[in-house]
């Protein structure tokens, strides 16, 4: 109980102190009403539209320098100008699959996080679902066993040996 | 023999993972092989006014080799790339020059001697994205027709030279 209450309190103590730090920040407390953007937060990109395209797009490549890192987040140089490769081709025109199709002609299907239903990848889509049908095949199998179990053939001396064992005092 | 089927399947597993373990993950199948090589035009180091052009190598089997002066292993590769060159048992080698963004290409290949035939400058990268250039050193072998053969990510060391590049060298005919 005691506990409780000194987390609330806690809690309390310090969104006070994030309000009180958001209203001490010069210009936060008072909204600007000029419709020109100050120098600092103008829009980062010219073209909104192409950069959720290009962020869309980004996270389904894979960055062929730190491969485990899709190309929307890797900070490596060369990222950076694919990404502009890619905002380039956009610009110009290209659709989504044309520009997916221009990386994968240079860099291989490498690049793709989703590689393409082919001959080369049949067994990678199709594998999971092989191995279960075989894992429901062989529950089925043991299942069926199970019910169709008739019990060991038991002879008569087991039965007395058994009988004796049930009449004994504990 | 059923009990026996999970051992079994365990260590087909097991060498699935060992295999895998020994694979390189930076040798990325390149796209271009069997196919035509990216065509570019691009300012020579140390004499802007003229320009080189993969169909200046028509007819003869040649190597591209992506380097740039900043890159620590390509100065490595380049003591093999001299030798080589020195002792002509390879075919021209043309040296793209690779965002070499503080010029440093022609100084360099003063002090350090030039195996090259030609070094294209490609400070934007933009050839070596046509390339699907991932870093430097990587190295291409082009046969007559002007058909990319070979491509090796990495530095060149003897024996990546004897075992991976004089075979397909020699099956060209170069």
């Amino acid at each position: 109980m005691t506990c409780r209450l000194i987390q609330h309190g806690l809690l309390t103590v310090f969104l006070a102190s994030c309000v009180a730090a958001l209203a001490s920040e010069p210009g936060a407390a008072t909204p600007t009403t000029s419709t020109t953007a100050p120098p600092t937060a103008q829009p980062l990109f010219a073209n909104v539209a192409i950069e959720a395209r290009l962020t869309h797009l980004s996270r389904e490549l894979r960055c062929v320098v730190c491969q485990n890192e899709a190309l929307s987040e890797s900070p490596a140089e060369l990222a950076g100008a694919m990404r502009q490769e890619i905002r380039d081709l956009m610009k110009a025109g290209k659709t989504d699959p044309e520009v997916l199709n221009f990386l994968t002609s240079r860099y291989g299907d490498f690049v793709l996080f989703r590689p393409p239903f082919k001959p080369v990848t049949y067994l990678l889509w199709v594998g999971p679902f092989v191995f279960l049908g075989f894992g429901v095949l062989v529950w089925f199998m043991a299942l069926r066993a199970r019910r169709t179990f008739k019990g060991a053939p038991v002879n008569s001396a087991q039965l007395a040996a058994a009988a004796r064992l049930l009449e004994e005092k504990p | 023999m059923k009990r026996w089927l999970p051992l079994v399947f365990f260590f087909v597993l097991v060498g699935f993972f060992t295999k895998g373990l020994f694979l390189n993950p930076r040798e990325v199948p390149s796209p271009f092989i069997g196919k035509a090589a990216p065509t570019f035009s691009l300012p020579v180091v140390g004499d802007a006014q003229s320009a080189f052009s993969p169909a200046d190598m028509k007819d003869q089997v040649w190597m591209l080799n992506v380097w740039a002066p900043w890159c620590a292993t390509c100065l490595v590769e380049h003591k093999l790339l001299m030798a080589l060159a020195e002792s002509r048992t390879a075919p021209p080698i043309v040296g793209l020059n690779w965002k070499d963004k503080n010029r440093e290409a022609e100084q360099l290949l003063l002090r350090t001697g030039n195996p090259y035939v030609a070094v294209p400058d490609d400070l934007s990268g933009r050839v070596g994205l046509d390339w699907g250039v991932t870093g430097t050193p990587e190295t291409y072998v082009i046969d007559r027709a002007g058909i990319v053969r070979l491509k090796h990510v990495g530095p060149i060391d003897m024996e990546v030279w004897q075992n991976k590049f004089v075979p397909k060298l020699k099956e060209l005919g170069a």
